[in-house]
């Protein structure tokens, strides 16, 4: 071949050119991203418009904020000196600090108290929050947080939560013990447990059979008084010939069963707890208290306020709601047509009334319904109902959970021999719960969220500082904007920090690899 | 734990142990049923007898008399005749309509906000999509309380007050040529008026000439019976000859022709608002409370609703809108004709929890004053009468049945819109 | 009440105590009291007394937490009276809706969160009302760029009410027997119905005379703000007990009488200890527990009274110090005069 007419042959490539302005950069970007077509174009210049008009409306409010005033009209005739048009009030905020985060009978020198608490908080809830990566040890120190907060935010004696986690330690003890228990031993502890069962079941029987008469007895206007009548003897043959016996057929059944020792092993435990809570804890803890004192100034209940008391409800009856609501959606899923129906009908008429109609229960109504002179504090009463209310839907969470599981995990734990507790508790709520958690984290979100509403019922949260004593005050008689701003951000802060925790957790859960 | 009416003693013999009521299956489940009755009696024998002790401790009776009573005090929006010589017993039906319409209306708006918002966060514009992510994470995580007390207070504070459209130097002035006027104690907007009016019923909740309105949602009913007509045949006129005959002049005529016929019969004017003394007279009102507790719970679940669209949507796999635009269709038809109905059945059944929600939310009603049931019977008449329980168990009573006749309905429209599997 | 029930009450009463610690739910958590209401107290060593969640003037938390008010003042001296400690005392905030059941319940030993004696509380809700501490009625406040000078005038205005409270029907019947319209505005706070009075979503703000006055001495301008001289209602305030003890009603009600007849008789925080020391005014004396034993008959000591009005001073001077002239609120005496000087506030004799 020669090489005479060659066309030109390049040798050695060319450097790539940089693209066209419009193809890179900034500029594509943009017109990818906010000018695809005339309709984003237009959205885009109005988002434009719409964000411009916000940040200059915004923008002097806050510059201008004042932070240093001991009143509303203070605060004005700072900003009116300055002669700035519009500003914020921020002061309020340095004003009412304490009151917006802690209420305003929280003792002042016992702030840090709860603000230890939930610092505490953070860490104790770690273990269980990222349990992948931290070591399951220190989910001890999860299991000890709820007494030391007790201690910290209620105060009072140490001993009191020591004793009744010591308490609990010892029944779990009790427990093992009677389990280890070799069977002519342990027939004889039944034998002697069935007889204090026997006797104390049939009184106790007897007088709820009695109460059943004496409600018989009380109701009906004079036009019916035969309903109560038959009521009344229905609840008296109920009485002696129903429960007094069943009483004793359970403790006869508790010395029948001690070969298995299942039955006997339970109810000891619960004896022994029974013990300790109500006869022991209270001398023996301040027994100890008299040698050791262990003292913080108690705080009452009804002093809580301020964005702790939503913390503290939304800690305390979630953290409650979550058992009470795995029991609900396993009692509806069970095929004991009497407690499933119980369940369904718990749970539809949680779910169907507001929150607030609860809240009112427990203001005006659950007081009826309590021992006469009994006199359970607002706080326990709203933490009872909010804890029903929230458990009615973790339990429909759960039970979503229980019926994503394939039916061939509940076959595989029956053909294992599992009996129904080990099924559940090995097979069955450890998938289930896994599923679940994301749901469970939006009801946690939803109710913190819904703690707010307890200051209709005249609880200081912040939103009732603010709506009564901030609002009310001759100082900051009517300011709005920043307090308002101020508890939605809190919350916000919380409820975005959650959810966003819940989408990384499920991202994490997902192990089907799709 | 056991009786003797659990026992077989006949069928089993001698071999019957009493521990066998514990652990043979076949006796264990009546066994704890029969423990969870005892339990729940004693239950019901513990409260039951609390509150008959404390009843009469207190001297108190339950009885639901109260409701045939005078109420004696007045309610701002009634949907019914009523005024304070009424009894507590439609008061608490007017609250209970209340209720209904601002849940009625939230739900119609939340779900509009709701579709725009998850739609256009999947937009593939960046500054919209973010503004809308923006707006669902503001407005989930904050408590509809604290929403609908600033939205309140928002309006009472930012709107001008009836006395500022009055005199030589007023700062307000009304809007639309003069016919709707926004104060800080609602919108005030012209309203229909019937010159040769047919009367009224006054138990229509709708309004007081009832009559008339019947006559044009008569009309309305028509006009959308021979609508469907003309579509049907249309249809079939599509599928014989494979055109669709243009239709929407048609179907226009039968929309307008017979509603104006109607309203021209009846002699329709318009009332438009006018200051005079304290407020402006004439028109119709739409109270701030009311106002303020529909937007706060509108835009407050509608954040809830755009993160259930996007998820319907995203539910939808990719493959779908890619055939539909392998077929030429332009995107907007690809949403709303392939992708929206299929991700309808994924977005329903949590829409019809969030009308649950915007239904019980609509409770907080008492924190901006709108006379709510909760206002009404579980405010106004509990404190009047002090009939607490009585009160709020019919309360409790209501939002229940109102619940379960929402999901009910709802799960009749969902039943239908599911995939029928065979 | 047929036999046998009555029987069974018996049974259960003997029995209930058992039962209640059986089913360990509320023997661990709340105290079961007894029924004498001094009693409680006194083993508690705090008073539960129900307050307003808070009207400047009559019972308001002040910066640090501390209640302050007219009505708290009461409190103060039943707390001094029984306990011999001011300070003694539980403040329970309650709302319209939440006080009466408090008091029922027994959460709170007595109410002093200005409650108008009417005759359906005091005979169907079954409260005592141990006095009147403020003789009060409802009254109207309107910008008095308005130019209305009497409420008839006020036909077709928009009027703020706080919700909870007789006002409402005071309300409705007022413009029902002048045959005038109105459109109410209910509203839960009265922060927030002043909030919309001074926005101008509201022509009227209505509510007893003495919280008109007093939050009006809030506002930025006061004198931009009439109070219109029609009063439309009686509205005694006082504090009331639950029916049944009347041991403790009556302490109470002797408490608020003390501070009445201290200012009749010209008992004075500043005099008080001088005058303790014995007078040759026989009432003087009897009230302080130089002479007789008044105080025993009530179950209290000789001095409950002079503690009781150490507290504060008596009522004139309590008077003065939260809600009278010289403060913001800026009350008249009027009605609340002593008898003697044409007022109606009149103590029945101590002997």
């Amino acid at each position: 071949m020669t090489d005479t007419n060659v066309s030109f042959v390049r040798h050695e490539q060319i450097p790539p050119s940089p693209p066209p302005p419009s193809q890179s950069g900034a500029i594509k970007w943009a017109r990818e991203n906010l000018f695809s077509n005339w309709i984003n174009s237009v959205l885009t210049v109005l988002a434009l418009y719409f964000i411009i008009r916000l940040v200059m409306g915004a923008t002097p409010w806050f510059i201008n904020g004042v932070w240093d005033a001991d009143s509303i009209r203070e605060c004005r005739d700072i900003l009116t000196a300055a002669g700035k048009e519009t500003g914020a009030c921020f002061a309020v905020l340095v004003d009412r600090w304490d009151h917006l985060l802690f209420g305003f009978k929280y003792p002042q020198d016992a702030y840090w108290r709860p603000t230890l608490a939930f610092i505490l908080l953070i860490a104790a809830a770690m273990p269980a929050l990222f349990y992948m990566y931290v070591p399951r040890k220190f989910l001890l120190g999860t299991a000890a947080y709820p007494f030391l907060a007790y201690w910290l935010i209620w105060g009072g004696s140490l001993w009191v939560p020591i004793v009744v986690a010591a308490a609990i330690i010892a029944t779990g003890l009790v427990f093992r013990l009677v389990e280890s228990l070799n069977v002519s031993t342990r027939t004889l502890l039944a034998g002697a447990v069935g007889i204090l069962a026997a006797i104390g079941l049939a009184y106790l029987l007897f007088l709820g059979a009695q109460e059943l008469r004496f409600i018989a007895g009380s109701i009906g206007s004079e036009g019916l008084r035969i309903i109560p009548f038959l009521l009344f003897w229905a609840a008296s043959i109920f009485t002696y010939v129903f429960f007094i016996p069943m009483g004793i057929f359970v403790g006869y059944a508790i010395y029948d069963d001690a070969e298995r020792g299942g039955l006997v092993t339970v109810v000891t435990a619960l004896l022994a707890i029974y013990v300790m809570l109500v006869y022991l804890l209270g001398p023996v803890s301040s027994g100890l208290n008299a040698v050791i004192p262990l003292e913080l100034q108690a705080v009452p209940s009804r002093d809580m306020g301020g964005y702790m008391l939503s913390l503290i409800l939304g800690t305390v009856c979630v953290s409650l709601s979550i058992p009470l609501g795995i029991l609900l959606a396993l009692g509806r899923q069970s095929n004991m047509p009497l407690i499933k129906g119980v369940c369904v009908v718990f749970i539809e008429f949680i779910r169907g009334v507001p929150l607030i109609t609860l809240l009112f229960v427990a203001n005006v109504m659950l007081a009826y319904f309590m021992p006469p002179q009994s006199n359970f504090d607002l706080i326990l009463r709203v933490i009872i109902m909010i804890t029903m209310f929230s458990s009615a839907y973790i339990a429909e969470v759960i039970r979503g959970g229980l019926a994503a599981l394939p039916k061939g995990q509940y076959e595989a734990a029956d053909s294992l021999g599992l009996n129904y507790t080990q099924a559940t508790r090995l097979i069955i709520l450890p998938q289930a719960l896994k599923i679940s958690i994301p749901g469970i984290v939006n009801v946690a979100v939803g109710l913190f969220k819904d703690t707010t509403l307890v200051s209709v019922i005249s609880m200081f949260d912040i939103v009732g500082m603010i709506r009564g004593p901030i609002q009310q005050s001759t100082d900051w008689i009517s300011i709005y904007w920043e307090v308002y701003l101020f508890a939605a951000l809190v919350f916000f802060i919380v409820c975005y920090g959650i959810s966003q925790y819940s989408q990384w957790l499920e991202r994490q859960l997902a192990t089907d690899h799709r | 734990m056991t009786t003797l009416a659990d026992q077989p003693i006949s069928a089993s013999g001698s071999s019957f142990k009493l521990s066998m009521l514990l652990n043979d299956t076949r006796y264990r489940s009546l066994t704890f049923q029969f423990i969870a009755l005892v339990a729940i009696i004693a239950f019901m024998a513990f409260v039951g007898g609390n509150l008959v002790r404390n009843l009469a401790e207190a001297g108190l009776n339950i009885s639901y008399a109260f409701l045939g009573e005078p109420a004696g005090y007045d309610i701002n929006q009634r949907p019914i005749e009523y005024d304070s010589t009424s009894s507590h017993g439609r008061a608490a039906v007017v609250g209970l309509l209340n209720t209904l319409i601002v849940a009625f209306l939230a739900c119609i708006t939340a779900t509009v906000f709701g579709v725009i918002a998850g739609v256009l966060r999947l937009s593939n514009n960046w500054i919209v999509s973010k503004i809308m992510s923006i707006y669902v994470e503001i407005f989930r995580n904050v408590p509809v309380l604290i929403w609908i007390l600033i939205i309140f207070s928002v309006m009472i504070n930012a709107l001008p007050g009836p006395r500022d459209f009055r005199g030589e130097d007023a700062t307000a002035s009304m809007s639309f040529f003069d016919t709707f006027a926004f104060t800080n104690r609602g919108v005030f907007a012209p309203a229909p008026e019937f010159t040769n009016s047919f009367g009224s019923t006054a138990e229509l909740p709708v309004t007081t000439t009832g009559m008339d309105w019947l006559l044009v949602i008569a009309a309305l009913l028509l006009s959308w019976f021979v609508a469907r007509a003309v579509a049907n045949w249309a249809t079939r006129t599509q599928e014989a000859t494979g055109n669709r005959p243009t239709t929407w002049y048609i179907t226009l005529a039968i929309w307008v022709v017979p509603v104006v016929a109607v309203l021209l019969f009846l002699g329709l004017t318009w009332n438009v608002p006018e200051l005079k003394g304290f407020n402006f007279r004439g028109g119709m009102q739409l109270r701030g409370s009311l106002i303020a507790l529909w937007f706060a719970l509108s835009i407050y679940t509608g954040a809830f609703i755009a993160e259930n669209v996007r998820a319907g949507i995203l539910a939808i796999s990719k493959g779908q809108t890619e055939a539909a635009g392998a077929l030429g269709l332009r995107p907007n038809r690809i949403m709303s004709l392939v992708v929206l109905p299929q991700a309808l059945r994924v977005i329903i059944p949590p829409l019809i929890s969030q009308y649950l929600n915007i239904t019980k939310n609509s409770s907080l009603a008492i924190a901006v004053g709108y006379m709510d049931v909760t206002g009404t019977l579980g405010g106004i008449t509990l404190l009047q009468t002090g009939r607490a329980i009585e009160t709020i168990l019919l309360l409790m009573l209501f939002y229940l049945t109102v619940s379960l006749l929402i999901s009910f309905f709802m799960n009749i429209f969902n039943n239908r819109m599911k995939l029928k599997e065979r | 009440m047929n036999r046998q029930m009555a029987e069974t009450q018996e049974e259960v009463k003997m029995k209930k105590t058992v039962f209640l610690g059986a089913l360990a739910v509320a023997a661990v958590t709340g105290g079961v009291a007894s029924a004498a209401t001094l009693d409680d107290v006194k083993a508690r060593g705090k008073l539960n007394c129900g307050v307003t969640t808070g009207v400047p003037g009559f019972a308001e938390p002040d910066a640090n937490g501390v209640w302050q008010g007219f009505d708290v003042a009461v409190c103060r001296a039943v707390a001094a009276a029984v306990l011999s400690d001011p300070t003694a005392v539980e403040f329970v905030p309650t709302t319209g809706k939440t006080r009466f059941t408090a008091l029922a319940s027994g959460e709170i030993d007595m109410l002093a969160r200005n409650t108008t004696w009417t005759f359906s509380r005091d005979v169907d809700l079954k409260f005592e009302f141990t006095g009147v501490n403020y003789y009060d009625g409802q009254g109207f406040m309107v910008p008095a760029d308005l130019g209305v000078s009497s409420a008839k005038d006020l036909d077709g205005a928009t009027v703020c009410i706080q919700t909870g409270t007789t006002t409402e029907l005071n309300l409705a019947d007022f413009f029902r027997s002048n045959n005038i319209s109105y459109e109410p505005v209910p509203i839960e706070t009265g922060a927030e119905a002043v909030q919309q009075y001074n926005a101008g979503a509201c022509d009227v703000y209505t509510t007893d005379a003495s919280a008109l006055a007093a939050q009006r001495a809030n506002f930025e301008d006061p004198t931009a703000h009439v109070i219109l001289p029609e009063i439309i209602s009686k509205e005694p305030l006082g504090p009331l007990v639950r029916h049944g003890d009347h041991e403790w009603g009556d302490i109470v009600r002797w408490t608020l009488n003390a501070l009445i007849t201290a200012e009749e008789l010209g008992v004075t925080s500043v005099n008080l200890e001088e005058l303790a020391a014995g007078t040759n005014n026989p009432e003087i004396n009897r009230l302080l527990g130089t002479e007789g034993d008044l105080g025993g008959m009530l179950g209290l000591d000789k001095d409950w009274a002079e503690r009781a009005i150490g507290v504060a001073g008596n009522y004139g001077e309590v008077f003065e110090t939260n809600i009278g002239e010289n403060t913001p609120i800026g009350l008249a005496r009027g009605l609340n005069a002593q008898w003697t000087d044409g007022g109606l506030i009149y103590s029945p004799p101590f002997r």
